[in-house]
């Protein structure tokens, strides 16, 4: 996500650090790749004015005129910058006391609210709440039917009403949930374009009906200039609390969500970051930020690996990697645990310097981990634990059997067999071979 | 009886007008001297309008480097000639969804409105007296399947649906056996949304077309469907559905809200790619021709 802002500010920025000494024209000549660049990525241009004003007014101010590594101090505003333009700390999901905590979902047709409810419905479980999704959409056709359809597939209640009174049914929904033991309803709404003042008039008359602890505007991350004028339109008419940004995971540029905290005034809460239903992440400001910029996210990705890597499953690794008994079973739980955390391509996305690599952060098939798991999965047990006993024959059975050629289960072997060779190395001379590391099995074709 | 269709055009496009003329009136109100104001808000207006500031910033040069020359006296004469020149982007092409027998899979990034596309382009063919039959290709979204069929309901045309997480291949091979049995003359077969980023996805839309263009004896043609609130990823989108499939038109929807859809006209700079249709409402008549001139007029804010 923001790979292309990202890419670009980079390469400004490379121009600029490496100068010893920064003339106001140097600025003036960044400010204006910045304000392209902010611009192309959809930012709005009023923010952008006003982000390219600030940072100039720092950046030809005496700290960086008299700093060594002057660029550097400029990347620092930037970054400062940035990070308030996204809305400075993270701002949380706020719950109360009160049972059922009553959240109401608003936005454009498009945007993917329903899909939303289910999502943020998915997530408050795994909190340890009951939520009750309530569907409102009484517009779009089958808007219900899809709600009700992914409730199923979570194993959450789904309640409908009967008529058009999208209110009344909110107002249902909420005595349902008190009478089911249900502490978060969820109200997913009608679709509208913020100009239908009938359709902003009915989230108004939701809202007084059943008086929700929070209201979250759903901002689809592709929007362009307009998104500014109806996130505006939003916060005027129904006063949200927070955002949830939707479809992050394509190539957006993020202009929406640099602009929408700015002018709204609004947090980001949360972003949606892929089509599963567990695709939804708290937003963190600073860290996006630095994401934008190339610093990467390593607290984000420490965190994402301690929430889907079971520790019991780590050390028992760690044990075998001393060990050197690190068989291709072990490897086949690897690569579930990376397909868990978001692919490769996420994960790469989140290390430093990712944007720095030749044409950004490279397109990784995530298939390819699907094709090394199909082929081991075709191993016997006794094969996964020796491949040594892999012969020729056998070879063209686990090739038969995973639907590859024998030239991949060649390379799969070959690159397991030298990951082993590394990892007894790596014990007998405690890792000062490690260098000439290699990258494991299935991600050959990386490089 | 509701407003009928011209009426809502022109409320949709009166309201980018006012919303843009607001701005460029009170340029013009100034006088049409062509000042530095006037090129900075006429720059802001345009990116406002999501055409792209790389793109703004050029024209806006060009524009004022004819001004300088004389060849454009005034801030009208620049607006008239700027609506004209940017119009003339458009490619022309003529319209498929006019000629059956034709087979057409509607594509587009999630939340396009590619449903509600289909739904209206079945009830415009069926009026035109054409034989139409829908199929249901998106077996991923919950309910998609639902929501087509009562559009095909509205527009009272027969439809193939198979069950949520079938080979969408699989439906698109149905839909074409039972468009010959019944001889209909427009199949429209309507897709799960998908980023273009998404390398499986896009795949799984390449053998879709393989089928399609398989079985079908019409010729098969792609219509990529467009949100107007899409900003500069827009053109990335057109680019990969383009690359991947061949894109013969675009259809432009929600152009009823206050955005003016400005990527459009990147898009048909770089990818020459008609724009077929344009969606300025909810209802089953609410998708109209596209008329290059008013489009850019709207875009510039000029009546």
């Amino acid at each position: 996500m923001f790979d292309n802002l990202s890419k670009r500010l980079q390469d400004i920025f490379s121009n600029l650090t490496g100068k010893g000494r920064l003339s106001e024209a140097d600025v003036d000549a960044a400010m204006r790749e910045i304000r392209l660049a902010l611009l192309e990525a959809d930012v709005n241009f009023k923010v952008v004015k006003e982000f390219v004003a600030v940072v100039r007014e720092r950046a030809v101010g005496e700290d960086v005129m008299r700093s060594l590594t002057p660029g550097q101090t400029v990347v620092g505003i930037v970054l400062d910058e940035l990070t308030n333009l996204l809305g400075g700390t993270s701002a949380r999901l706020t719950l109360t006391n009160r049972i059922p905590n009553v959240i109401l979902l608003v936005g454009l047709q498009g945007s993917g609210k329903t899909t939303a409810a289910a999502k943020l419905a998915n997530h408050l479980r795994k909190q340890g709440k009951r939520p009750l999704m309530v569907a409102c959409d009484i517009y779009r056709p089958a808007a219900i039917e899809q709600l009700e359809t992914l409730g199923r597939e979570l194993g959450i209640p789904v309640f409908r009403g009967e008529g058009a009174d999208a209110a009344g049914i909110a107002s249902a929904g909420v005595k349902e949930a008190v009478s089911t033991m249900r502490d978060v309803v969820l109200v997913d709404t009608a679709g509208r374009l913020h100009i239908d003042e009938e359709m902003m008039d009915e989230a108004v008359r939701i809202k007084t009906a059943v008086s929700p602890d929070q209201i979250l505007m759903v901002v689809d991350a592709m929007t362009g200039q307009d998104a500014v004028n109806t996130a505006d339109a939003f916060a005027q008419r129904v006063d949200f609390d927070g955002v949830l940004m939707t479809k992050l995971d394509g190539d957006a540029r993020g202009g929406a969500a640099l602009s929408v905290r700015n002018v709204t005034g609004k947090p980001i809460v949360f972003a949606s970051v892929g089509e599963k239903l567990d695709a939804l992440e708290p937003f963190y400001p600073d860290r996006m930020a630095k994401r934008i910029l190339g610093m990467g996210d390593v607290v984000g990705l420490i965190e994402k690996a301690r929430d889907t890597i079971d520790a019991d499953d780590a050390e028992a690794l760690e044990q075998k990697l001393r060990t050197a008994a690190f068989t291709l079973d072990d490897f086949l739980v690897q690569l579930r645990q990376i397909k868990k955390m978001g692919g490769v391509t996420s994960l790469l996305g989140m290390l430093p310097g990712a944007g720095k690599l030749k044409g950004g952060v490279p397109e990784v098939d995530e298939r390819q981990l699907d094709r090394v798991a199909a082929i081991i999965h075709s191993m016997t047990p006794q094969e996964r634990a020796k491949p040594q006993v892999i012969n020729g024959s056998r070879r063209q059975r686990i090739a038969n059997g995973s639907g590859v050629t024998v030239t991949e289960v060649n390379q799969l072997l070959k690159q397991f067999a030298e990951v082993r060779k590394l990892m007894k190395q790596f014990q007998k001379d405690g890792g000062k071979r490690l260098r000439g590391l290699k990258l494991p099995p299935g991600f050959g074709q990386l490089g | 009886m509701s407003t009928p269709w011209y009426r809502r055009l022109s409320d949709g496009l009166s309201r980018s007008r006012e919303h843009l003329g607001g701005q460029l009136n009170v340029l013009l109100r100034k006088g049409p001297d062509l000042d530095a104001a006037f090129w900075e808000e006429l720059e802001d207006t345009l990116i406002a309008g999501d055409m792209g500031a790389t793109a703004v910033t050029e024209v806006v040069e060009r524009l004022r480097d004819a001004a300088a020359r004389k060849a454009l006296p005034d801030a009208h004469a620049v607006l008239d000639h700027l609506a004209g020149e940017l119009a003339a982007e458009f490619p022309t092409d003529s319209d498929f969804l006019k000629h059956p027998p034709v087979t057409v899979l509607v594509v587009g990034v999630n939340g396009t409105g590619k449903t509600t596309t289909v739904g209206k382009l079945a009830k415009e063919a069926a009026d035109a007296g054409h034989v139409v039959l829908l199929g249901s290709g998106d077996t991923f979204r919950a309910a998609a399947g639902e929501q087509l069929d009562i559009w095909a309901d509205r527009a009272g045309v027969p439809m193939v649906k198979r069950d949520r997480g079938a080979d969408p291949a699989a439906v698109v091979f149905d839909t074409i056996a039972e468009a010959k049995r019944g001889g209909a003359a427009v199949t429209l077969i309507d897709t799960a949304g998908r980023l273009h980023t998404s390398a499986d996805l896009m795949r799984e839309l390449e053998k879709v077309q393989r089928v399609a263009e398989r079985e079908s004896e019409a010729p098969v043609k792609v219509l990529l469907v467009m949100d107007a609130t899409t900003g500069q990823n827009g053109l990335a989108q057109a680019r990969e559905f383009d690359s991947a499939l061949g894109v013969d038109g675009i259809a432009l929807t929600k152009l009823d809200g206050t955005a003016k859809g400005g990527i459009a006209v990147a898009i048909a700079r770089e990818l020459r790619l008609p724009i077929l249709r344009i969606g300025v409402g909810e209802g089953i008549e609410d998708l109209k021709p596209f008329d290059p001139l008013d489009f850019t007029r709207a875009l510039i804010g000029e009546v």
